[in-house]
């Protein structure tokens, strides 16, 4: 199709979508909250090399890990998948293959962050 | 818009030569991008064989020498040949700067000429850039006020003057904008640095009173929130600016009128 609308129409397109501004600041408030959760799981996975299997479910179980393990999750899943959507909206050209990469990627989030989540779960509830 | 393939206008073959006399013995090389739109051909880079001992220092001297005495038919934009105009934008060297104040002695080598990157060629060295004019014109700058107009000046205090200071020298060559990565792939929606640091010269300036509706119309996710600081605009701008900054600003205040 030829495009023949004025440079200001096109400088204009629909106009601004008076939105953005979340998902930039979550991006941000997100990373400074992986700083402590990684250094966090960092240093217990170091420390916990070695340990037996029965070890690490009981270290999986106590509270303190289960609130930790699953803020890491949420958050780092949340982060990843603020940055992936900004990637897919820069390099994916195509108007309906990056609506749907987007969706496809956030289902993959969800699916992902939930099957950790249940699996902490079990393990710290005894499933 | 991303394209890892080259269109096959983007392919650059090898065109002529142009030998500089054999009394010269200054000589330098100037690898010259050539396209023109009439003869259907793909674009070539053409060379130039300089003698420096009778040319200007700049490499806006070279290319005025070139088109004066040994191509007429090259083509390029230039006005004030001091840096104050912005027409003569272009890739010396790969890194987009002002033909006029960049000094041949600065570039090792064959001096190598480019349009500016990512834009549509109008021909050899000039770009089209009726794009970015028409984003320029999109952000309105102008000062808005809804006061009456005085009957002498709108006053301004030193301090508030200052903060204009490093926005107002911008002289829209962009070199910034066509430097950057984000602004190629996404160019139709992103505004790009040069737009972005016009438009917060106006949010900055005491006497505008349309802060808030300014702000409105940069909340977007590609007007503004295509910049990924990757700084390429503060690197390559002729002028010294920091158009990164600016936008910079423009995010902390989005950040400031919610909390």
């Amino acid at each position: 199709m030829s495009d023949l609308r004025s440079p200001l129409a096109r400088a204009r397109g629909l106009g601004s979508a008076h939105d953005g501004l979340h998902h930039w600041w979550a991006q941000r408030v997100t990373a400074v909250a992986l700083v402590p959760l990684v250094v966090w799981f960092a240093v217990s996975l170091v420390m916990l090399s070695g340990a037996e299997y029965g070890a690490v479910r009981a270290w999986i179980s106590s509270s303190l890990a289960m609130v930790l393990l699953t803020l890491t999750i949420v958050v780092g899943l949340h982060h990843a998948q603020l940055g992936m959507q900004v990637v897919i909206e820069d390099y994916v050209a195509r108007d309906g293959l990056k609506l749907a990469c987007i969706v496809a990627m956030r289902f993959l989030a969800v699916v992902a962050g939930l099957g950790a989540i249940v699996a902490i779960l079990r393990i710290g509830f005894g499933g | 818009m991303a394209e890892f393939t080259l269109p096959a206008n983007s392919k650059v073959g090898v065109g002529e030569t142009y030998k500089a006399s054999p009394e010269a013995k200054n000589v330098r090389r100037f690898k010259v991008y050539r396209w023109t739109p009439d003869d259907g051909r793909t674009p070539v880079v053409d060379t130039y064989e300089v003698d420096l001992d009778s040319c200007g220092p700049m490499v806006l001297d070279a290319l005025i020498k070139i088109k004066n005495e040994i191509d007429s038919s090259l083509t390029f934009r230039r006005s004030c040949r001091e840096g104050v105009c912005g027409s003569c934008a272009m890739n010396i060297d790969g890194t987009n700067t002002l033909a006029c104040t960049k000094y041949i002695s600065e570039v090792k080598g064959d001096v190598k000429v480019y349009p500016l990157p990512h834009m549509p060629v109008v021909k050899d060295l000039v770009p089209d850039l009726s794009g970015a004019y028409a984003q320029l014109a999109s952000i309105e700058p102008w000062l808005k006020s809804a006061t009456p107009a005085p009957t002498r000046e709108r006053l301004q205090s030193p301090e508030e003057r200052a903060k204009l200071d490093g926005l107002w020298e911008c002289i829209l060559c962009f070199s910034c904008t066509t430097s950057c990565p984000s602004y190629w792939w996404s160019g139709e929606r992103y505004l790009g640095p040069a737009i972005l640091l016009q438009a917060y010269r106006w949010i900055a300036d005491s006497r505008d009173e349309a802060k808030g509706e300014r702000l409105d119309q940069l909340q977007d996710p590609f007007r503004l929130y295509r910049c990924h600081t990757i700084m390429n605009c503060t690197k390559t701008c002729p002028k010294g600016l920091n158009p990164a900054k600016a936008i910079a600003e423009i995010k902390k205040l989005m950040v400031e009128r919610t909390i």
